[in-house]
């Protein structure tokens, strides 16, 4: 059952790469994503096209997700662009920087309500990174480089 | 002695980090003066007779701070004749936020038509002081005898995508709270919103 959500969950997301098409969660999906404490490890990137660091780091998340590919673990960059924007920016620009890790849109009104369900530490600015699985948790508002993720990776994903 | 003095500059920075989260509601705000689009300076101390003010963290380049400027001018226009002027203070560097330069500000300003002063805070000590970590970030003051008391931290209002959709207008049900002398519930929220762009030398 947990493995048919997870395929559901995740792979519009994945598929979205070649059918150019973003899937838009509210937050009450979104959650269920949240929710999954088992033993892949989850990263979850809050990130926006408008947002100079978050662009910047991209490129060590697309590393990273190439890297550990072979292992339990699922990249998702969680975008929080405009929902009007997603044909006139978001998509332009995964094409533009063959982007190839599972993007989602994140649209949901009142930010207030939801942005300490995904941590009560987050003030709401961007880059924000969690990485997660059964045993393990991560929060971090800011950049992460490569190396980083690689070390945090090494030591938490479950083989 | 130097290295006292070097310790000493470290424990001044490290205050200033650990203060990053800056005012809380019911803290006392302190005044500033900081240049204005039109080159005069303004302060607090300049407006006897407002019964507090809207101090707006925002900038040019962020999309949230876009998105909110026809917003933040209606709230100027509507409440400072109420006694609530806007004070819009650009926090970040313009070396790391080239599009958020002085210049750029008074571009900005005009095109916009900003009916509030649009300052520039270019050391960054107020933006670190009140603790203003993205943009826009509200800060309502209240006059209390001579001080001036944070009374609602937040969100402008609940969706900043679109506006025709606002059901929740926290900042504007926050004023109205204090004009009719009661407190702003909630008095404090949370936004997505831009970084501020910090200068390299803060961080590093």
């Amino acid at each position: 059952m947990s493995v048919i959500l997870l395929l559901t969950f995740l792979f519009p997301a994945v598929l979205s790469l070649n059918g150019q098409e973003v899937p838009v969660y509210s937050f009450a999906q979104f959650e269920q994503l949240l929710q999954k404490r088992n033993d892949t490890t989850y990263v979850l990137n809050f990130w926006a096209t408008w947002c100079v660091p978050c662009v910047k780091e991209l490129p060590d998340f697309e590393k990273a997700g190439v890297h550990f590919n072979n292992k339990k673990f699922r990249l998702v960059l969680v975008s929080l662009d405009f929902k009007s924007q997603i044909n006139s920016s978001l998509i332009p620009f995964l094409k533009a920087k063959k982007i190839r890790s599972g993007v989602i849109l994140l649209s949901e009104p009142d930010p207030n309500s939801w942005i300490d369900k995904v941590n009560r530490n987050w003030t709401g600015s961007i880059p924000m990174t969690i990485i997660y699985n059964r045993d393990f948790y991560f929060f971090r508002e800011g950049s992460m480089s490569f190396s980083e993720l690689e070390n945090i990776l090494t030591k938490n994903i479950i083989p | 002695m130097k290295k006292i003095t070097i310790l000493f500059g470290v424990f001044i920075l490290a205050t200033q980090l650990a203060f990053a989260g800056g005012y809380k509601v019911g803290d006392k705000a302190t005044d500033f003066r900081l240049k204005n689009v039109d080159g005069k300076t303004v302060s607090l101390s300049d407006y006897p007779d407002a019964k507090g003010f809207v101090v707006i963290f925002t900038c040019n380049h962020c999309p949230f701070s876009v998105a909110y400027e026809d917003r933040i001018i209606a709230i100027d226009q509507k409440y400072k004749g109420l006694g609530y002027p806007v004070i819009a203070i650009n926090p970040n560097d313009s070396t790391v936020a080239p599009a958020d330069s002085y210049s750029k500000m008074i571009v900005r300003a005009e095109e916009k038509g900003f009916t509030f002063p649009y300052l520039i805070d270019d050391n960054q000590q107020m933006t670190l002081t009140y603790g203003a970590t993205r943009t826009p970030h509200v800060f309502l003051l209240e006059k209390t005898g001579d001080d001036l008391i944070v009374r609602y931290i937040g969100a402008i209002d609940y969706n900043h995508e679109f506006p025709e959709k606002v059901t929740k207008n926290y900042l504007t049900n926050a004023i109205d709270a204090l004009l009719e002398g009661k407190t702003p519930d909630p008095g404090f929220t949370k936004a997505i919103g831009c970084t501020v762009k910090f200068a390299k030398k803060q961080r590093d």
